[in-house]
């Protein structure tokens, strides 16, 4: 099922999108800054073709980096999770540079073990499952492709939540508090490894694929069975 | 006169010969009647007739608990009860024989006629033909009803109305998800908000809104609506206009210069709607505008309706434009 959608996604995927800019590597962060993120975000971070830095403070720039969703190759094309190009030391001083543009949140601290499961369900049903899928499985948005969140690391769920990354909405302390977050983080990490109490999971993905399963298998066993009855009873 | 003898001749003739057609040999050998197996085959229509009426009872009584395993239990049953009753009618009341030879070919002439002989013959055990009949046309009329009993649900068939009806009229106060009142303050930009009538059913089609703050000067209402978004907070019925889901997807740019503009998103068939200019149709199946709801921020800072509608909510149908939203 992973397949077939990762294929899915490839096909649907614009051009542009599948070639990956190159970056530049550099000891400090404000090298590594003005090599590879000046030209759209301002040598400040002021934001010439794209958003200002000043003031998004670490959260943003550790999710987009870490993520591998910046840089991309033009402003305007959506940020989506790709291989990180940076190692991790340049990671550490580019981050530690765009949180340096203008005071603002730091990356923040997740702690997945105080949330309630079932409350983090509920809440991701209602804030997140639009467009997330409530497995968490991902999907489209119109202009936009949502990624899965497998494999997400808790760190990253929560900023995302907090920055809103491209079409995503943007949920504020008010709106998500950070307990509730714990919650939500707790079970997108969950979903990553459910216990299928049937055996399979099938994609998780609801009741079609379930349905095709009963089709394909349960049928056939039926029509297996009813061929052997005919045959032991014929005569 | 003679018109009328001759008619009466040619019946009484008629009448009398009728019983003294040659009889062919038989093809199926011949059975005793079995009356007991007759008796079974009955109760077991009966059985299957009553788990078919039970299935349809089960389903217009709404509320009683572990509907879904009920339901299932009387399909269930009247399948079986009905496949049972077709073994013992294979089994022990027409009388069966294996061909040496394949059927001749269609089309031939006398095959038509020797099929129907066979039929005709194959039913002789049966001595009570018509009973039998309608206990298996009822078992299987029933099985049916049960099975399209659900259609039902679909909707009003013919008295629309309710469609049209919303609980909103001016000052009627906006609750969110959790039952306590909207503030206008609570309303952020970059988020979405779901919010519901207070005080009436949520399940009524005109209850669910979808909430978002715009800012005030990217907003292009259609005329006549200047005041219907106090300070940017726009209200929309949650009720896609194509297929009757729910809005549940708020596409937001981060940095909209190089992004896709703000837009409300059905998840079904990706029906796409522009909250800044009053839920006008940007992409998708929808044919119409998403209803807008026109807000006032009371003194008290909740939120509250400020009449009813712009269109009429719900899903589309033929005429649907022709409506207005009511109270």
């Amino acid at each position: 099922m992973k397949r077939f959608f990762l294929f899915a996604a490839l096909v649907l995927a614009p051009p542009a999108a599948a070639s990956s800019p190159g970056v530049v590597h550099a000891r400090t962060g404000a090298a590594l800054y003005a090599a590879n993120c000046a030209k759209c975000h301002g040598p400040t971070g002021e934001g010439l073709k794209a958003p200002s830095l000043r003031g998004v403070g670490e959260r943003a720039a550790d999710f987009y980096l870490r993520t591998g969703a910046m840089p991309i190759a033009r402003p305007g094309e959506q940020p989506e999770p790709s291989r990180v190009l940076f190692s991790q030391r340049e990671l550490r001083q580019l981050i530690r540079f765009v949180g340096s543009l203008g005071k603002g949140p730091p990356v923040p601290k997740p702690q997945p073990a105080k949330g309630n499961l079932a409350e983090g369900m509920r809440l991701f049903t209602d804030h997140c499952a639009g467009c997330h899928q409530v497995a968490a499985e991902g999907g489209f948005v119109t202009g936009a492709r949502v990624p899965p969140l497998e494999g997400v690391p808790a760190v990253r769920i929560a900023e995302a939540v907090r920055v809103g990354p491209y079409l995503m909405p943007m949920f504020s302390p008010r709106a998500i508090s950070n307990a509730q977050l714990d919650s939500i983080v707790r079970y997108v990490l969950t979903t990553g490894h459910p216990d299928d109490r049937g055996g399979w999971g099938i994609g998780e993905l609801g009741p079609v694929p379930e349905g095709m399963v009963t089709w394909f298998i349960a049928i056939v066993a039926l029509v297996a069975t009813c061929m052997a009855i005919g045959k032991r009873f014929g005569r | 006169m003679s018109r009328f003898k001759d008619t009466v001749i040619a019946g009484i003739v008629l009448l009398l010969g009728r019983g003294r057609r040659t009889r062919e040999p038989r093809i199926v050998p011949p059975g005793r009647p079995d009356r007991g197996a007759e008796n079974i085959l009955l109760v077991l229509f009966a059985c299957s007739t009553i788990c078919a009426g039970g299935a349809i009872a089960v389903y217009a009584l709404d509320r009683i608990g572990n509907q879904t395993q009920y339901l299932g239990l009387s399909l269930g049953l009247a399948f079986a009860f009905l496949a049972a009753a077709f073994v013992v009618i294979g089994k022990r009341l027409v009388v069966t024989e294996e061909l040496d030879e394949p059927y001749p070919p269609e089309g031939h002439p006398g095959v038509q006629a020797q099929l129907d002989e066979l039929v005709e013959e194959s039913g002789e055990r049966f001595t009570r033909k018509r009973l039998v009949t309608m206990a298996g046309a009822g078992a299987i009329g029933t099985l049916g009803l049960a099975l399209v009993a659900p259609a039902v649900s679909l909707g009003p068939a013919f008295d629309l109305r309710s469609f049209a009806q919303t609980p909103w009229r001016r000052g009627r106060l906006l609750v969110g998800e959790d039952g306590l009142p909207l503030k206008a303050d609570d309303i952020e930009e970059n988020d979405f908000y779901g919010a519901y009538a207070a005080h009436a059913d949520r399940d009524q089609i005109g209850s669910p809104l979808v909430l978002v703050r715009l800012p005030v000067s990217q907003l292009q209402l259609p005329s006549g609506r200047e005041h219907w978004a106090p300070e940017g907070i726009l209200a929309y019925s949650r009720i896609c206009t194509h297929a009757g889901c729910a809005i549940n997807l708020y596409r937001k740019p981060l940095y909209p210069p190089a992004e896709p503009r703000p837009a409300l998103v059905c998840p079904c068939h990706y029906s796409t709607f522009d909250p800044a200019t009053g839920g006008t149709v940007l992409f998708g199946p929808a044919g119409r505008p998403l209803p807008q709801l026109p807000l006032e921020i009371a003194r008290d800072g909740t939120l509250r309706a400020a009449g009813n509608f712009s269109g009429p909510v719900g899903p589309s149908w033929a005429g649907v434009r022709d409506r207005k939203a009511s109270s």
